[in-house]
């Protein structure tokens, strides 16, 4: 009997395709829109933990002034290369401490320029942000201590103005000084917030600072810390060992900032997957819109197939093979609205995480749950005109006009 | 299987009144009448002087308030509504004026409905179903939907339906109502053969006399009851 019912359903189905198609949009676009959001959101979360362990692992970022507070940060004080030097021999869970004065340039090359971000820091900076080098080598002692004019270009750099040609001795101008590159980095590619972390030129600090910053200031120190030890007991060591040295009395805030890429990698993450799940209700709210959908449509049906109805009850149908009969429509809408909605959310995340540049992932749990979800709506919204047109009276269905 | 003296239908002092105190209409009024085996019944009156009531009350549509009809021996004023519907089910079969087709469906998957409801396989099914459409001279028309068939043949194809299940009786209300005349007669040479080939056992309802005369007894209502006379015989 079970078999027979749902026969009938879908010959029922098949008869008016067009209405049952219009019918299960809803629902198709109510499954499509929590699949992406949620394909969306995951992908967001994980580009930018990729993003930000492409900064570095274990990176802390300290900076003068309190970036968070306003009004902050350009009185307080630069570092300056003693504290360096302090916090190379102070602190030895530091794998790497790089001094970084960065100001942009234009960079010229034959007849093309590219205007860039030289970065002014020791070799410590390749260690501290995790560049590896596509070719030639870091500086050399001698070029760190007395600031010789040579430089590593980033890939952007590479390809921008040495296109075809060997870099490696080639002469950059820059402020109306040559250097010559003596190391290629490899790749990184995007970084946060859309930043090319290949577009750089990096030259030792006593170079920058000399001669185009032309100051001993030091705008930022990158740190790592060593594999295994706490970052928050560094970060605790890094704060008393500033204060002192920047003589901050008891009582008062500091007047820098540590930045640990670790934790705003977790809050980053936690935002991205607030918004997710805010998208993924509301696109939840959808669904059900396209569920009333459903039982509009199926109230409809039964008003307009009371006749059917009634000839159905007529040649021998119990009320409850109607039931069966209608509830088995509804939650076939619904099942083939939610696999119709899961290929449509298979093809529009593929594009929209293309074009967004982020990962695409098909995430098995929200698949699952949106398709069981659509049946569950076919179930519960299908029961009310399932309901009524079991209980039509057949002498009135027949009657119906 | 039945003794010849058990008629197929019996109603005994059948009452069907609607509404409540002062506004209560009564429909039936104690009618009694006998269908016998084989029989073919054509029940005659004016609008409003109880045919259809008996007619949805004979189907297992409608309950009686009060009075008895066995089908059978059976008494199915006492039966569940359940136990009515598979009486329905498996014995009788309906001819309505308005054909009552499943539109967007073809003649055959029509023919086959009261077969799928008693859970006949597929293969079965299709073979009666031919084998019906050919009995009322539809072959070829299996494929064809409603509308693309004419009043006639719609017809046709609903007696088909009725037939498929060889049921004990065939119930016609006015199966001739929405034909013209030309039409009529055929689908009443139809029944004829059918009542003398099938021994298949015909209650029709019908305004015309011309039509009714093909039956072997006119039965005549007033007011709910048989009228009496030579006849409304309702008794032998």
């Amino acid at each position: 009997m079970l078999w027979n019912t749902v026969q009938l359903a879908l010959q029922a189905i098949r008869r008016n395709l067009l209405r049952s198609f219009l019918t299960i949009l809803g629902i198709v676009i109510g499954v499509a829109a929590v699949i992406t959001m949620v394909t969306l959101g995951n992908g967001a979360t994980r580009s930018i933990s990729a993003q930000i362990a492409s900064l570095g692992s274990n990176l802390l970022m300290v900076m003068p002034g309190q970036m968070m507070r306003p009004g902050a940060g350009s009185t307080a004080k630069p570092f300056e290369s003693r504290d360096i030097e302090a916090i190379q021999t102070q602190i030895s869970a530091l794998k790497a401490v790089a001094p970084v004065v960065e100001s942009s340039a234009t960079v010229i090359y034959g007849a093309g320029n590219w205007s860039t971000s030289v970065v002014g820091t020791t070799n410590d900076y390749f260690t501290a942000s995790s560049w590896t080098f596509a070719a030639g080598r870091p500086f050399t002692e001698a070029e760190l201590r007395s600031g010789k004019s040579v430089c590593v270009v980033g890939d952007t750099i590479r390809r921008q103005l040495l296109a075809g040609k060997d870099p490696l001795g080639a002469s950059l101008r820059i402020k109306g000084f040559a250097a010559e590159i003596v190391g290629v980095l490899k790749s990184k590619g995007q970084g946060g917030m859309g930043r090319d972390q290949d577009d750089t030129v990096v030259m030792p600090l006593r170079t920058v600072q000399r001669r185009i910053s032309g100051s001993q200031k030091i705008n930022m120190m990158m740190l790592s810390v060593r594999d295994g030890v706490l970052s928050d007991d560094v970060v605790t060591q890094l704060k008393l060992l500033l204060r002192e040295r920047r003589r901050i009395t008891a009582g008062k805030d500091d007047d820098f900032e540590i930045m640990d890429t670790k934790e705003i990698a977790q809050t980053l993450s936690g935002t991205t997957k607030t918004l997710t799940g805010l998208l993924g209700a509301v696109a939840a709210v959808s669904l059900l819109v396209g569920g009333i959908g459903i039982m509009n449509i199926m109230l409809v049906s039964v008003t307009e197939r009371t006749r059917e109805i009634g000839t159905r009850l007529a040649v021998g149908a119990l009320e409850s093979e109607v039931l069966l009969q209608f509830m088995v429509e509804a939650i076939t809408l619904a099942c083939v609205g939610g696999l119709l909605g899961i290929a449509a959310a298979t093809l529009v995340s593929m594009v929209l995480t293309r074009m967004l540049l982020v990962p695409y992932a098909f995430n098995v749990g929200i698949n699952i749950l949106s398709f069981f979800f659509s049946a569950a709506i076919g179930t519960g919204f299908g029961y009310m005109p399932a309901r009524r047109a079991a209980k039509l009276n057949p002498i009135v269905a027949l009657r119906h006009e | 299987m039945t003794a010849p003296d058990t008629p197929l239908i019996e109603l005994v002092g059948l009452t069907k009144s609607y509404g409540e105190g002062a506004a209560q209409i009564l429909a039936l009024n104690g009618l009694d009448l006998r269908v016998d085996e084989g029989d073919f019944v054509a029940i005659m009156g004016p609008s409003g002087s109880g045919k259809s009531t008996v007619m949805n009350i004979l189907g297992c549509l409608d309950t009686p308030t009060a009075g008895s009809y066995i089908f059978r021996g059976v008494h199915v004023e006492a039966l569940t509504g359940r136990q009515r519907t598979l009486l329905r089910r498996y014995f009788l079969g309906f001819v309505f004026q308005g054909f009552n087709l499943l539109a967007r469906t073809s003649a055959l998957e029509n023919v086959e409905l009261p077969l799928l409801y008693r859970g006949i396989a597929k293969a079965k099914r299709r073979e009666a179903a031919r084998a019906a459409l050919d009995q009322v001279g539809l072959t070829g028309w299996e494929k064809h939907t409603p509308a693309e068939l004419s009043g006639g043949q719609q017809q046709r194809v609903a007696i088909a339906r009725a037939l498929v299940t060889s049921p004990a009786i065939l119930l016609a209300d006015e199966p001739t109502g929405n034909l013209d005349t030309k039409r009529g007669r055929e689908i009443m040479d139809l029944l004829t053969s059918l009542n003398r080939q099938r021994r298949i056992t015909i209650l029709m309802v019908t305004h015309d006399h011309d039509l009714a005369a093909y039956a072997h007894r006119i039965v005549r209502f007033v007011d709910g009851s048989v009228e009496p006379g030579p006849a409304g015989a309702g008794a032998p």
